[in-house]
């Protein structure tokens, strides 16, 4: 690693160096903007753009990991907006591994699906680099920008399917929701504002730390109608009911990007506010999250069972891995952090996968893939097939693959803080959820066709893009499910990141 | 023959080679025509169960310990490393698995017909997972090789069993997953704790028992999560239920070695992992009572069931459940003999039973049925047949001169010394024993012929002898002079007996003798 620089977050060229890799990603987008609005309508003009975004994503990533490398930190010692550390790396390489992903997905999938909105791929961008401001926080009104950057992008991907009704209403129902939520979350800070005198993280910790068990109405209503409003971009329970609908009547690669992107920035501004700013109080909200937990696993796993549709489906088992996550974010020490920065990757990596494959298995113009669809998937397309059973064999936790090391780290971080009960309740619901991932391997290699033919009318033709994305998801996945050390030393960092140690000697501002 | 191992640094190697060369076999499997899957499979397993027969010559038997350990760090952070080792139980537990490989390859030769590559590359890559569960010595590595030979398992039942092979594929899974996922939990609590008092992160089998100390206070929630992992496995009565189902479904080898290997990674954990880390735990009175009455209750159990069973396959499988149950009571009556016996019991249930359901396969492959009634008389059209199953019968019996008799009779004498009651009670198994099998023998190779076909049936192809051959020998081998076996055993067993009655002066042993049983 090199020898660490200061940045000056208080001149305009300290903060441009600071938010470069958002800087690039929006750079990419507006240019794009332009782009397609000056060639408009044909398939080449959409590929165009998505293929110029690739660009973008892929320069906002090394800027990212040169970041990393290089070792930035604030040399003032005033609390700032941004923050310089691993966590917000570590994070973007996940929004953008995702990003890039979603993108490679879509290329094939929008021209056969006959979506000519080269805006696609600019709300993509612009989606991303709010998640990425999201995870790079240190204040909750950057924070909150992030998330509104985020959101009203995703609504409108959501409904990008114009003449989808079912695509639509998935956008209908998540914008008014998420509004709603986005509301619980304004008040929220609007509330912590009021108690602590401050929105930034830093100083709501020192705050806390200095009124030591003083803690109003006024903080735990704040923190609790934080947690609502993350809690919905999540998809924790309760607040998981837009889920399934959405996921459901979104296009397929958008929902790939919303099980995965969007829920990690939610998980990255989640973990961000509750460890690094109430950290110290975490009499606040520990026993929330708790619940919040337990409660979004067996939901998730419960409900899922019950599912035929494949994306279905996969939309309930990414509300159990959110109750997964939940578990990592419930221990309140950095080694939860650690554990989520990994099962962020993991799951990103499996799901993203999953939902590749999916989106070569749909009939052109018909969103429902039933598990049975699936039957007799090995026999025509091995390889697929295969895949395919890496990502469920992942997402169940199966050891040599990276979900175990994942669910590995997490019960690990749970037993190491003490949270023997959601380790428990982790496993079992893990039990049950070989009931719905082990169907559908048992459906591509157990069972023969139902309907002769129904593999070549659903197409499976893999653009070039898709195949890449699922064979790279599914060789990763074994690679670090053997050899993850290097990935968990990265987590690592990103997780220690969140409670700086010593904390930073923090100048209060005059006023 | 000593001189030529060490000459060549076997003990270096083995156990790496053991594990790489299944792995390597199935690519090879993966990437030769359909046609030939069978061949290359076939000698690869051969080639492995020759490698491993070394370890019979440079195993020391006068060494309690493990011998030909390999240890390199896997992911150091967290103190895992991949640990490997052998001692005297599970010796025996990789010299079956490599035995039981090649005759379950060749048992399968006209059974599987169709996606064959798949079939004996996922066979390779179960015997990866098998004899690591038996040599892994960290216990992180342990979980992640008991879970892994799930999945070849889960496929051959699914892809190549019988009419209701997915209900069985599933319920296996489900069952053996229940148990491992608190298994896994309860390790990971050790190893916390563990590492929280003593500084030193490490999932090394050795470290943990040295300190399991620390974890005495949840020692039988701890023992509870282990012992349910195994006891599924085992199957110990009532964990049984997905027995029969995943047996009787199976295609011959995966009963084979379900039977053989798979339900003996259970007592093996109990051996290697559950008593010894939580032996106040394990032999609390109250434990300890109702581990020896569910023994028990399988013992009986099984062969009251087995013995209705109208499906021969299925009768077998509930012989499991009744062998296995005087594995386990040898186990908890921790003496020398008895443990020994139990060792004995787990090499002769997998040769006797191994042998059974290759049998059961070969009737299968001519008339395609699996019913008892469907067959009688065939003794006449098959002699050869007719004399294996007789002798392979009376073993699984535990008739003197046979080698099921060594296990079983070592098993009571140890247990009378501890639990009187128990081995009483489950001597009347061998008798049960006795009743279906020499009953479902002379339904099947005696009586008048139910249909003409019968007397048709072509007897044993020379394949098929060639399959059993080495099980047989085995058995008439082990009957008549266990010695070798029992002497490569001894210090192991002796040690482990004497440090779990070390380890509990007061709880469970109280109303047996100790010490003086050495034989």
């Amino acid at each position: 690693m090199n020898r660490p620089f200061g940045v000056d977050l208080g001149t305009p060229s300290g903060i441009a160096l600071a938010l470069l890799p958002e800087i690039v990603v929006i750079a990419c987008a507006l240019v794009l903007m332009l782009v397609a609005a000056w060639r408009h309508g044909d398939e080449r003009a959409e590929r165009l753009v998505g293929q110029l975004s690739l660009v973008g994503l892929i320069a906002a990533l090394a800027t990212v990991i040169w970041f990393w490398a290089s070792n930035l930190y604030p040399s003032r010692t005033v609390p700032e907006m941004i923050t310089l550390d691993p966590f917000r790396y570590a994070l973007d390489v996940v929004f953008l591994l995702g990003a890039i992903g979603t993108v490679l997905l879509s290329l094939g999938y929008l021209g056969r699906e006959r979506i000519l909105v080269p805006e696609y791929y600019v709300l993509l961008l612009f989606a991303t680099a709010g998640m990425m401001l999201m995870a790079g926080a240190s204040d909750l009104l950057v924070l909150f920008l992030g998330l509104e950057v985020m959101s009203v992008s995703v609504y409108v991907l959501a409904g990008i399917q114009r003449r989808s009704a079912a695509s639509a209403e998935a956008a209908l129902k998540y914008f008014l929701l998420g509004a709603f939520a986005s509301g619980f979350l304004l008040y929220g800070i609007a509330l912590l504002y009021g108690a602590t005198g401050t929105t930034n993280l830093y100083l709501i910790n020192l705050q806390l730390r200095g009124g030591a068990g003083d803690h109003g109405l006024m903080l735990l209503f704040g923190v609790a109608l934080l947690l609502v409003g993350l809690g919905f971009k999540v998809s924790a329970a309760p607040f998981h009911m837009w889920a399934p609908d959405v996921y459901d009547g979104s296009p397929t690669p958008v929902t790939g990007y919303m099980a995965t992107a969007v829920k990690a920035a939610g998980f990255a501004a989640l973990v961000r506010v509750l460890i690094t700013g109430f950290g110290d109080a975490p009499g606040i909200w520990q026993h929330l999250v708790f619940w919040l937990a337990i409660l979004t696993m067996l939901t998730g796993n419960l409900v899922a069972l019950a599912q035929r549709n494949v994306k279905r489906m996969l939309a309930y088992s990414s509300i159990a891995h959110a109750g997964y996550l939940l578990v990592a974010v419930a221990c309140g020490t950095t080694l939860g952090g650690s554990a989520l920065v990994f099962y962020v990757l993991a799951y990103t990596l499996m799901t993203l996968g999953a939902f590749g494959v999916l989106s070569v298995a749909g009939r052109e113009g018909e969103r429902d893939v039933r598990i049975d669809d699936l039957s007799g998937l090995a026999k025509r397309r091995p390889w697929l097939a295969l895949a395919m059973a890496i990502f469920m064999l992942s997402l169940l936790g199966f050891p040599g693959t990276i979900g175990f090391i994942g669910k590995w780290y997490i019960l690990t971080a749970a037993l190491g803080a003490g949270q023997q009960a959601l380790a428990i309740v982790l496993v079992l619901t893990s039990v049950v959820s070989a009931g719905y991932y082990l169907p559908v391997v048992m459906a591509m290699y157990m069972k023969d066709e139902t309907e002769p033919g129904t593999i070549e009318r659903a197409g499976y033709r893999l653009g070039a893009g898709a195949r890449a994305v699922v064979f790279a998801a599914a060789l990763l996945i074994l690679a670090f499910g053997v050899w993850p050390s290097q990935a968990l030393s990265l987590a690592n960092q990103g997780g220690r990141a969140l409670r700086p140690a010593p904390p930073p000697v923090i100048v209060l501002p005059k006023d | 023959m000593t001189a030529f191992l060490n000459a060549i640094g076997y003990g270096h190697w083995v156990l790496d080679a053991l594990l790489v060369l299944p792995l390597l076999a199935a690519l090879l499997v993966m990437v030769t025509p359909e046609r030939h899957a069978k061949h290359v499979a076939f000698w690869a397993t051969v080639v492995e169960f020759v490698v491993s027969i070394g370890l019979w010559w440079a195993f020391d038997p006068h060494m309690s310990g493990m011998q030909f350990e390999v240890i390199r760090p896997w992911i150091a952070a967290y103190g895992i490393s991949y640990h490997v080792g052998v001692d005297g139980i599970s010796l025996f537990m990789v010299l079956l698995s490599t035995l039981t490989m090649p005759l379950a390859v060749l048992g399968s030769w006209k059974y599987i017909t169709s996606k064959e590559r798949a079939y004996y590359a996922l066979m390779l890559v179960l015997t990866t997972g098998m004899l690591g569960v038996f040599m892994a010595l960290d216990l992180f590595l342990f979980y992640v090789f008991w879970e892994l030979m799930l999945i070849p398992m889960y496929f051959i039942i699914g892809v190549w069993g019988g009419s209701r092979r997915l209900y069985a594929a599933i319920k296996f899974f489900i069952y053996t997953f229940v148990g491992s996922l608190l298994m896994l939990v309860a390790i990971l609590f050790v190893y916390m704790t563990v590492g929280a008092h003593t500084g030193v992160y490490s999932f090394a089998y050795g470290h943990i028992l040295a300190n399991a100390g620390l974890v005495r206070q949840w020692t039988f929630w701890l023992f509870g999560a282990f012992a349910l992992a195994f006891a599924i496995k085992v199957p110990m009565f009532p964990f049984h239920t997905w027995l029969p189902d995943a047996h009787v479904e199976a295609p011959t080898a995966g009963s084979v070695i379900l039977a053989g290997i798979l339900l003996k990674m259970g007592t093996y954990g109990f051996l290697r992992f559950a008593i010894p880390l939580f032996p106040h735990a394990a032999f609390d009175p109250t434990v300890s009572a109702v581990v020896v009455t569910l023994a028990v209750v399988g013992i009986i159990y099984g062969a009251l069931v087995a013995m209705v069973q109208p499906d021969f396959k299925k009768l077998i499988a509930y012989s499991s459940v009744s062998h296995l149950g005087f594995v386990m009571l040898g186990i908890w009556a921790v003496t020398v003999q008895s443990v020994s016996g139990a060792i004995i019991i787990m090499i002769n249930h997998g040769i006797s039973t191994g042998a059974l359901f290759l049998l059961v396969g070969m009737i299968y492959e001519r008339r395609h049925s699996r019913e008892i009634a469907v067959y009688g008389g065939i003794a006449r059209a098959m002699p050869m047949f007719a004399a294996i199953l007789t002798l392979v019968s009376l073993s699984s019996i535990g008739l003197p001169g046979t080698n099921g008799f060594v296990g079983e009779f070592l098993v009571l004498l140890g247990a009378f010394q501890t639990h009187p009651w128990a081995a009483g009670i489950a001597t009347s198994g061998v008798i049960f024993a006795a009743a279906y099998l020499l009953w479902a023998i002379q339904r099947v190779l005696f009586n008048r012929e139910p249909d003409a076909e019968n007397a048709k049936l072509p007897d044993l192809s020379r394949r098929e002898l060639v399959v059993l051959a080495p099980l047989v020998a085995c058995i008439l081998w082990i009957g008549l002079y266990p010695q070798p076996i029992l002497h490569r055993i001894e210090a192991t067993t002796s040690g482990w007996v004497a440090q779990m009655r070390h380890g509990m002066p007061d709880a469970g042993l109280a109303h047996g003798p100790a010490g003086e049983d050495a034989p």
